[in-house]
């Protein structure tokens, strides 16, 4: 088979259970694949030098979001014989700890699953149009692009 | 032609979308821009740092020197920041 599932919600959702759905809907797949990215409770390097945040709000362009995880993941399929793949991504406001987005990839072997999934959450970082604002005891501010994620992401383009 | 504000664009605008007609002249993203940044003081301080504001063209991700003429959403906001935190 070969599936494609996204969805960009404000509900939470459990990461163990859609790994589980994944993998049962993915049974004759020798490699499963997932990453779970969660909402940290700091900004900065580090917990110790950081400043604390206690909640964080995504606004996200709603249409294009889809339509730009929908490429992704078309690219991704293109390079990588991969049998199936996942991405959900929340928007709203979130707490730390609360997972924010999860991918699972699903192919034959390993290497096609590993690379399929840290190329989605390379280029979904630098490419999907979400926007975070963290609040904390300073107040609340507007997440700044990082240099590091476009240099992550261009890796993929040689 | 709807225009559609994200995360601090949108603040410094006060609104998240509008519906406008540029005049012919306007054949450009920048040049929606430059038009855009008159209409009012938020306008201007959302478009003071180009190099800070990025564009999508029906939903596609554009430079500012794409062609805006015929499209139906376009859209400003700052480099998209998703992922995990």
């Amino acid at each position: 088979m070969t599936g494609v599932d996204i969805r960009v919600q404000r509900e939470p959702f459990d990461p163990g259970a859609e790994l589980t759905r994944f993998a049962a809907r993915n049974a004759a797949a020798g490699a499963i694949c997932s990453f779970t990215g969660q909402m940290r409770d700091f900004r900065g390097a580090d917990r110790a030098s950081g400043t604390p945040v206690a909640a964080m709000e995504l606004d996200h362009y709603p249409g294009m979001a889809e339509r730009q995880l929908q490429d992704l993941a078309a690219d991704a399929k293109r390079r990588w014989p991969i049998d199936d793949l996942c991405v959900v991504h929340r928007f709203g406001v979130l707490k730390p700890g609360e997972p924010i987005v999860f991918v699972a990839t699903a192919s034959a072997h390993r290497g096609e699953a590993f690379a399929a999934c840290e190329f989605l959450m390379d280029w979904l970082k630098t490419r999907a149009p979400f926007w975070k604002k963290e609040s904390g005891p300073g107040g609340a501010t507007w997440v700044a692009a990082e240099a590091a994620d476009d240099a992550r992401a261009a890796r993929w383009t040689t | 032609m709807r225009i559609l504000y994200f995360a601090w664009v949108k603040e410094r605008i006060g609104v998240a979308e509008e519906i406008l007609d540029p005049p012919a002249a306007v054949a450009t993203a920048a040049q929606l821009m430059d038009w855009l940044a008159q209409r009012s003081a938020g306008h201007a301080a959302a478009f003071a740092d180009r190099k800070l504001v990025r564009v999508a063209i029906d939903h596609v991700h554009s430079a500012p020197a794409a062609s805006v003429v015929g499209a139906k959403e376009v859209a400003f906001f700052p480099p998209v920041t998703g992922g995990y935190a």
